[in-house]
């Protein structure tokens, strides 16, 4: 649908009801965030005793606060760890399997992938006291390989998930032409496969990212101070003299950027993955 | 696609095995260990049979997170789904516009779940919170830590406002693939709006929509952190869902029977309504295929 702006009543350009949909529904999506950054730029002064839709007097002292207190950044250090770990994990786990289903059949096979698909239905809280005993004995307890391998509880189906669907796009003659070439399955796997399925693995990572970034529940359950989750950290605001509101909100904002700044490279494939690689 | 037979492929299954097997299915069996013992402390169990299973199907607490979790589940699932496939049919097709709606829209999908709870917490305040502020001097009652219909209405806004973007994407990717000349024949034969999306749009789209309900259903039974930093489950138990309901339980009281029990009926919910979902869309697959 083209957007040709037409003269329409009383001579004013006339916009399309489209873009009337569109924009209401980003200032929705778009009104909570930009509260959460306006509040962290304020002083907790002004956000107490005066209601005002952007800072009267600009602050960045929250996010100082944030940047130069250790018990505070090391939170984001301990969630980029573990994320990327599980990210490694999952990926190094799944590919061969993803492979396998994708190119085989063999017995049960079906009943496998519905049976891993299952992981990703498993509630969370149901996992959560077990998680906590199971890695408490083996003395992971606190660590960030906790946190990695309990996410792959979820990940790894799901990446399993949208590579097989990446992977079945691709033709099968190419596998064919390579072992006739004389490559065996690991050169052909990682010189030939993996670099043609690269987008389906630049897409699984990202998501792998974003479920184990967005998780708390079982990384705050298996954590308590040396792999401490930044989105546990931040129940610290609530302190004696009350919750620090401009701290808390900086806190926030500053989860949000990670997501923000990947989301841009992977913009165009984001549809295709939330679709596991089926569209 | 034909698949050749071969067993050998089990070999490349193997670490994903090994990996769920320690990460899923060991924690699983405590539960299920859990479920038909009990215990006075010092870790002497004894065996208890079904005994939790019947009490926790006898108990009204049960039932009534179960009722609130299904109409969670369906208000959110009939609002987001139509509004999502609303929302996709609105955006524009291709060029900057598009690329900058897909990264404006994802954006609620990368933030956590607790910040998440936390803006829509701050964003409901009466007294510093743009939403409540403006209900309030709107001569609105609105309070989510004490009105019933507040707090309900703020977590279902917010799952509203957290996930509708992803139905929204699924749905614009299957509007995507669908090619330029069924719109060019549908024009030729004067098809109206409606009748385009009914017989063009709609069926195109089923495959990733089922996709859509399936991972919304499953994502938002399980729903934990974001309405607990919100209401935390209140006022009273009215918006204490199942997961709330089970932690609570499991890590709060440390009932730990009734709470295995309770882990196993909810995990077998979850699988029978998702392997129903699961059927169908697989079924769709083929009926595509062929």
């Amino acid at each position: 649908m083209s957007t040709v702006q037409t003269k329409g009543f009383l001579g004013m350009p006339k916009v399309k009801g489209n873009a009337i949909v569109m924009a209401l529904y980003l200032l929705f999506l778009l009104l909570p965030i930009y509260w959460l950054l306006n509040m962290s730029l304020k002083t907790n002064t002004e956000i107490l005793n005066s209601f005002t839709l952007w800072p009267a007097d600009l602050t960045f002292d929250n996010y100082k606060t944030i940047l130069t207190d250790a018990s505070w950044y090391t939170g984001y250090l301990n969630s980029m760890a573990y994320v990327v770990m599980n990210m490694v994990i999952s990926l190094a786990v799944a590919l061969p399997a993803a492979y396998a289903f994708s190119r085989y059949s063999f017995l049960g096979d079906k009943h496998l992938f519905f049976w891993l698909l299952t992981n990703r239905m498993a509630p969370p809280a149901v996992f959560a006291l077990p998680f906590f005993q199971l890695y408490s004995s083996v003395g992971l307890f606190d660590t960030h390989i906790a946190v990695a391998l309990a996410h792959c509880l979820f990940n790894v189906p799901l990446a399993v998930w949208i590579l097989e669907g990446f992977m079945r796009g691709v033709p099968k003659e190419i596998d064919e032409t390579a072992y006739i070439d004389g490559y065996s399955f690991s050169r052909f796997f990682i010189r030939i496969f993996t670099p043609l399925v690269a987008s389906g693995i630049g897409v699984t990572a990202f998501f792998l990212f974003m479920f184990s970034w967005v998780e708390l529940l079982l990384s705050r359950t298996l954590t308590s101070v040396n792999a401490k989750p930044i989105a546990a950290t931040m129940t610290r605001t609530v302190g004696a003299a009350g919750i620090d509101w401009g701290v808390l909100a900086a806190a926030g904002v500053l989860t949000i950027v990670p997501g923000a700044l990947v989301i841009y490279f992977v913009r165009n494939y984001i549809a295709k993955g939330f679709a596991l690689g089926r569209v | 696609m034909n698949k050749t037979v071969n067993q050998k492929a089990w070999f490349l299954i193997l670490p994903v095995l090994l990996l769920v097997a320690f990460s899923a299915v060991i924690p699983l069996m405590t539960v299920v260990n859990y479920a038909f013992q009990d215990t006075f402390g010092n870790n002497k169990f004894f065996w208890a049979g079904l005994d939790w299973f019947r009490d926790m199907l006898e108990s009204e607490r049960m039932w009534d997170a179960l009722g609130r979790q299904i109409a969670f589940s369906s208000i959110i699932l009939a609002i987001e789904i139509p509004l999502g496939v609303f929302v996709a049919l609105n955006m524009p097709k291709r060029g900057f516009w598009a690329s900058l709606c897909l990264v404006l829209m994802s954006l609620p999908l990368l933030i956590p779940w607790n910040v998440v709870g936390t803006i829509w917490q701050i964003f409901g305040r009466v007294d510093i919170g743009l939403l409540g502020y403006t209900l309030d001097a709107l001569g609105i009652d609105y309070n989510y830590t004490q009105g019933f219909y507040a707090a309900w209405a703020t977590i279902i806004v917010m799952d509203v406002w957290h996930w509708t973007s992803l139905v929204a994407l699924l749905a614009y990717a299957g509007l995507q693939s669908i090619p330029d000349a069924y719109y060019q024949a549908a024009k030729i034969d004067q098809a109206s709006r409606w009748k385009v999306f009914r017989f063009i749009e709609l069926p195109k789209m089923m495959g990733v929509l089922m996709i859509a309900i399936l991972l919304r259903f499953m994502d938002s039974f399980m729903i934990y952190t974001e309405p607990f930093v919100v209401t935390g489950g209140g006022p009273g138990n009215s918006t204490t869902l199942l997961s709330i309901d089970l932690v609570k339980m499991a890590l709060g009281q440390f009932d730990l029977g009734p709470a295995a029990a309770f882990s196993i009926m909810y995990y077998l919910v979850i699988l029978l309504i998702s392997y129903v979902f699961y059927t169908v869309m697989t079924n769709l697959d083929k009926r595509e295929d062929s």
